[in-house]
């Protein structure tokens, strides 16, 4: 076997399936979606907003509005590629019943991200819906937010795969999340800007997927420029590819041994 | 015999990639058809070993076009690991194998194209109902449109599950769940069947279910191979088995040409009950029985039962006299210690 992966057309049988499971919850599902950040961009934008004032030209709840559009795509996209696979994969035995059909690890763990990547773009697009009807988007070049997000909902899903390929029970989870998840969304500049911390701590957040993300996104919705976007896009992009291919060896040696 | 919808499920979506994945089998025979057809499934030397230990050492296996073959053998034997090998899903540490003329694991997903598989564990989606489930399963063989709801009722229909299409899994009882199954497992109109103990865990009703669809499924030119620890289902099923120990064939050939090679056609079987002993009674007139013992049970093997019956019925004692079956060949050449 080699060692890239080689998904087929057939990871989208894998998609259609958890997109078929979704439909049966999408009332909830995209109530949660939009009441959430609404929720949030209310509370804390408003009320923590008037503490803050506006940060540049940016009004406070602008600054943030922007900055849930990412960590809500990061969350969402971890949380499906984590927990819900895991199910699918150890409890469901839907992973076991698709391997006897003629599809491959790599066609289940592509179609998985790509699944969990759509689902942190359905958040991410009901953030932006509430944020553009409260005035908080500049122009309608902030549609270009979307396709960033999907790419890094796809990346942070990889990665979170990765978890999950390691993972003998739901506790392991934590690991990523204490030790990965939230530093990276507190450092990573979506609550205030990344330039309040020390150099090195910049230095080191700047390592990670999510503050790339916030500077591809952030300047497109709140009509700013973009800075470096070929090395922000690239980085999400890399953490994409190795995420991919490590999970997808990780799991072809867990589940065809 | 079974029915199935239609000639062939394609449809609007995806009908080149539909009619290549469903090569139809259970077709009545064609004469210009060779007599002996290559077989289906070629295993030579197959070894599979996990750390040090070989689970799998050098298996040999030959299974016929439109047989039923059975894998028999004790709990560890290496049943499971051989079906796993033959789909794909574990790869050897040596030998050769080849399933539906694809060399495996290197083609695997081609041959699973043709292939169903009845797990040994359920694996129906809990997320799904009867129908949904199907409908899921049968996409992932890319298989779609409006006949594939023709096939799915029929398939509905073949498993007794007619009026339960919208039941969730989990209110399902375990017969059903297996029957389900059986059926999913054959949305693709597979030229093989795989199934691992099939039958496991099942009341007698349900059992005779799966029996009689089985033998359906063969008669119609489907091959089967399965793996049971039952010797009355193998004995009843199967055409050829192989019986496996320790990860080796020990005997391969049909239920009959085992029993007569290995067993003698006789057996007598006798309880020990406290303070009362016939084994050794038995010990001492017993010269042309072949005595067997296991744990209380003596079984007694002779080419000619007449003395043995006499002296039995002499002796006042109760016995079982009966023709040698399976599980006679099976214990003998596995043993009688317990497994793990």
């Amino acid at each position: 076997m080699s060692v890239v992966p080689r998904p087929s057309f057939r990871s989208l049988a894998v998609w259609q399936r958890n997109l078929r499971v979704w439909r049966k919850m999408w009332i909830p599902s995209t109530l949660g979606n939009f009441g959430e950040p609404l929720l949030y961009l209310l509370a804390f934008g408003y009320g923590f907003g008037q503490l803050v004032g506006d940060l540049g030209q940016l009004p406070y709840v602008a600054f943030l509005a922007s900055g849930i559009i990412c960590s809500s795509a990061l969350f969402t996209a971890s949380f499906e590629a984590m927990y819900s696979a895991f199910t699918r994969m150890a409890n469901q035995q839907s992973w076991s019943a698709m391997l006897n059909a003629p599809l491959l690890v790599d066609d289940i763990v592509f179609g998985e991200v790509l699944w969990a990547a759509t689902k942190g773009l359905m958040s991410a697009t009901a953030i932006l819906l509430v944020a553009a009807v409260m005035g908080l988007v500049a122009d309608w070049r902030a549609l270009w937010a979307l396709p960033v997000v999907a790419l890094s909902g796809f990346a942070f899903a990889a990665c979170a795969m990765v978890v999950t390929a390691l993972a003998r029970s739901y506790d392991f989870f934590l690991y990523f999340f204490t030790l990965i998840l939230t530093p990276m969304l507190l450092t990573g500049g979506v609550f205030f800007p990344r330039e309040q911390f020390p150099e090195w701590l910049q230095i080191l957040a700047y390592i990670l997927p999510l503050p790339h993300v916030i500077e591809l996104v952030r300047p497109l919705l709140t009509g700013g420029s973009l800075h470096q976007p070929w090395l922000n896009l690239a980085v999400v992009a890399g953490y994409g590819l190795i995420g991919l291919i490590t999970a997808t060896t990780l799991i072809r040696r867990r589940m065809v041994c | 015999m079974m029915e199935w919808p239609g000639s062939s499920v394609v449809d609007d979506g995806v009908p080149a990639a539909y009619d290549e994945a469903l090569p139809r089998v259970s077709a009545p025979m064609q004469l210009e058809q060779p007599v002996a057809a290559a077989p289906l499934v070629i295993a030579r030397g197959l070894y599979k070993c996990y750390g040090t230990q070989p689970v799998v050492d050098g298996v040999d296996l030959e299974v016929r076009q439109g047989e039923c073959f059975g894998l028999l053998g004790p709990n560890g034997a290496g049943k499971t690991t051989t079906l796993r090998m033959l789909l794909g899903l574990t790869p050897p540490d040596g030998g050769e194998l080849e399933v539906l003329g694809e060399p495996i694991p290197a083609r695997a997903r081609e041959a699973r194209v043709q292939i169903g598989v009845v797990p040994q564990f359920d694996s129906l989606d809990p997320d799904f109902t009867v129908r949904e489930n199907l409908i899921t399963y049968a996409r992932y063989f890319g298989l779609r449109g409006r006949r594939l709801g023709t096939r799915i009722a029929a398939l509905l229909a073949l498993a007794n599950l007619e009026g339960r299409e919208d039941t969730p899994i989990a209110a399902l009882s375990g017969g059903m769940k297996r029957r389900l199954t059986l059926v999913r497992a054959l949305v693709n109109e597979p030229r093989l069947v795989v199934l691992d103990e099939p039958t496991t865990g099942l009341d007698p009703q349900a059992r005779h279910h799966i029996w009689r669809r089985l033998r359906e499924l063969r008669d119609a030119g489907t091959t089967l191979i399965m793996t049971t620890h039952y010797m009355e289902e193998a004995e009843r099923l199967c055409d050829r088995l192989a019986i496996l120990d320790a990860g080796r064939v020990l005997a391969c050939g049909t239920p009959r040409a085992l029993i007569q090679a290995h067993i003698e056609p006789h057996v007598i079987e006798l309880t020990d009950t406290p303070g009362h002993r016939p084994s050794d009674v038995v010990a001492s007139w017993a010269s042309g029985v072949r005595v067997h013992r296991a744990g209380d049970l003596v079984l007694l093997y002779t080419v000619d039962p007449g003395p043995v019956l006499r002296a039995l019925n002499a002796a006042g004692l109760r016995y079982l006299h009966r023709p040698a079956n399976l599980e006679d060949v099976f214990l003998k050449l596995t043993g009688h210690e317990l497994r793990d």
